[in-house]
């Protein structure tokens, strides 16, 4: 199945990906040999790639580069997973009934464009400087993106299926397994995939206070002592690791949610 | 609920099944309104019918002359403001498997095939052979051979034939269809009333059938309640003397022609004096 849903994506277009990333590579390579970029500034794609392979083997302040990868992902996917658990039933329910969303939607509308850094600032005090203020702030990184893309999943479902359904017998929690969440399904994979970008957007913010590992942390740290270098190789792995994951997700919503792929075999009537 | 696996004979799906339950349906002075005040829109202004059990009725009016709120209010998706309707002599509080419903289209949930969206009612019910209950469903509008097809791989008609197989398969009293073949093109059509005709004589549940369409009325119906709009109420009623079984060729017969003109003529003035009044 992976492979089937890997050749799903027209060739041609991935053949043009593949050339713009290669344009994008070749540019970076003739600006930074020819001496055009400052290398303080822009290194090469040898110098990132000596960091990286110092700093996988070496490590960077005491914590090798796996270490490092490993807990900032334990950290995203912890704190992504958790807001999946209390979004995705909490948009449900403010989708469900106009009474749960006048009573969470204030909340949500509040924080969620607040600047991270002052978030943190009081989940710090709050919670203290260890991973749970950490894991809070990436959570509620994640939450609203999740919660707004289900209830707006949720409203958008077509009424004749509850109907329906209900017609044949649901009750209240029959309808969400059988209607409501299939249905909204689609929406909620999206919203997921975005949300984990936000999640991703506050990486270094929630690991510059008192980390010591993590490549969030490991950016920042480097910033400090203008290791170019070993920030744009974090940057790099950061970005592969995102759309690795990305990837995983849209492998996952293919493998569950089969009836997106159903194409039509007759004429509409 | 009357478990649909008990009733029927599996041994001799070919012969008739013994599943028949036939439900009476009193619509009791009911008027439903939406909106208040200024807005306040009449859909469907005291009206009252009684249904047999195991009776063919078709509502036969113009759109937006209130034929699907009257249904609603049967199947329990809207409550009237006033009056009540009765299922076998039960008041209708809300939507259940006691009463199938038919829609005009796209009703079928799209994350499920075919056999999963017949097997939903009696799984849902707690039929304890839901697979045989759908399997026994599928067989009958012929679509064994679709039964991992999900809805959006199927044509129109065949949508609806598994619409009915769904409706039918918690075992209802009675079976309410609201314009469940306006959308179909006019061969697909034929063929399903014809269908639908089949089906009814070996289930012999009540049927009530909401259409725009005075031939189709005239084809199916043992009577004919003809509605007009503004406000929404019933304005005749024929019985239909057309023998059964039907066949598409009494079209021409003396008496399929002369209940069509009654009919027509009902529509036509009813339309005129909305006409005369919307000019006024
Ligand atoms: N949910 C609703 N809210 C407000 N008005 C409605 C609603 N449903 C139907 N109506 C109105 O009631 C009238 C009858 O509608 P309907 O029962 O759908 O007619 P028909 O099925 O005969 O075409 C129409 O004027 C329609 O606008
Ligand atoms: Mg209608």
């Amino acid at each position: 199945m992976f492979t089937q849903w890997l050749k799903r994506d027209n060739n041609q277009r991935f053949a043009i990906s593949l050339g713009s990333v290669a344009t994008m590579f070749g540019a970076w390579v003739f600006v930074t040999e020819t001496g055009l970029a400052n290398p303080l500034f822009l290194p090469g794609p040898k110098a990132i790639y000596l960091a990286f392979i110092d700093c996988l083997f070496e490590g960077y302040q005491g914590s090798t580069l796996v270490e490092h990868v490993g807990t900032s992902l334990y950290r995203i996917l912890a704190a992504f997973l958790l807001a999946c658990l209390v979004g995705i039933p909490l948009g449900i329910a403010m989708g469900m009934s106009k009474t749960a969303h006048a009573i969470f939607n204030p909340f949500i509308e509040f924080y969620r464009p607040l600047p991270p850094l002052g978030l943190y600032t009081l989940l710090v005090m709050w919670l203290g400087i260890g991973e749970s203020s950490k894991l809070a702030l990436l959570f509620l990184a994640g939450l609203p993106g999740i919660i707004i893309a289900t209830v707006q999943a949720v409203k958008d479902i077509n009424p004749t299926f509850v109907l329906a359904t209900k017609s044949l017998g649901a009750s209240r929690m029959e309808l969400i397994r059988e209607v409501y969440l299939p249905g909204a399904g689609p929406t909620i994979l999206t919203g997921m995939r975005i949300s984990l970008g936000f999640v991703y957007t506050v990486l270094v913010a929630a690991e510059i206070v008192a980390a010591t590992a993590g490549i969030g942390w490991m950016i920042w740290d480097a910033a400090k002592f203008l290791l170019s270098d070993i920030v744009i190789m974090g940057l790099i792995i950061l970005g592969l690791t995102g759309i690795a994951l990305d990837m995983i997700m849209r492998f996952i919503g293919y493998a569950l949610m089969p009836w997106t792929r159903a194409t039509r075999k007759f004429s509409k009537t | 609920m009357q478990n649909v696996a008990q009733v029927m004979d599996f041994n001799s799906i070919e012969e008739q099944p013994a599943l028949k339950k036939r439900g009476r349906i009193q619509i009791d002075n009911v008027s439903l309104v939406f909106g208040t005040g200024k807005q306040a829109n009449i859909a469907v202004q005291e009206t009252s019918l009684d249904i047999e059990p195991g009776e063919f009725v078709c509502i036969l009016g113009p759109s937006g002359c209130g034929k699907s709120t009257l249904l609603n209010s049967v199947a329990g998706y809207v409550t009237p403001t006033t009056g009540e309707v009765l299922v076998d002599g039960e008041p209708v509080v809300e939507p259940g498997p006691d009463r199938g419903m038919v829609f005009q289209q796209y009703s079928l949930l799209p994350w499920k095939t075919t056999f999963d969206n017949i097997a939903l009612g009696p799984s849902l019910c707690g039929d304890v052979e839901a697979t045989r209950t759908a399997e026994y469903f599928l067989d009958m509008v012929g679509l064994t051979k679709y039964r991992n097809h999900y809805p959006a791989e199927l044509s129109g008609g065949m949508q609806q034939r598994v619409g009915i197989a769904r409706a039918l398969a918690t075992n209802p009293s009675v079976l309410l269809m609201d314009e469940p073949f306006g959308a179909l093109d006019a061969q697909t059509r034929l063929v399903m009333q014809e269908s639908l005709l089949e089906v009814w004589s070996e289930f012999g549940t009540t049927v009530l059938f909401v259409t725009h369409d005075v031939d189709e009325s005239v084809f199916l119906a043992d009577r004919i309640i003809v509605m007009s709009a503004s406000p929404g109420k019933v304005v005749a009623e024929f019985d239909n003397p057309l023998p059964r079984p039907r066949s598409p060729d009494m079209s021409t017969r003396k008496d399929y022609i002369e209940i069509k003109q009654k009919c027509l003529e009902v529509i036509r003035s009813e339309s005129l004096r909305a006409f005369e009044l919307q000019n006024a």
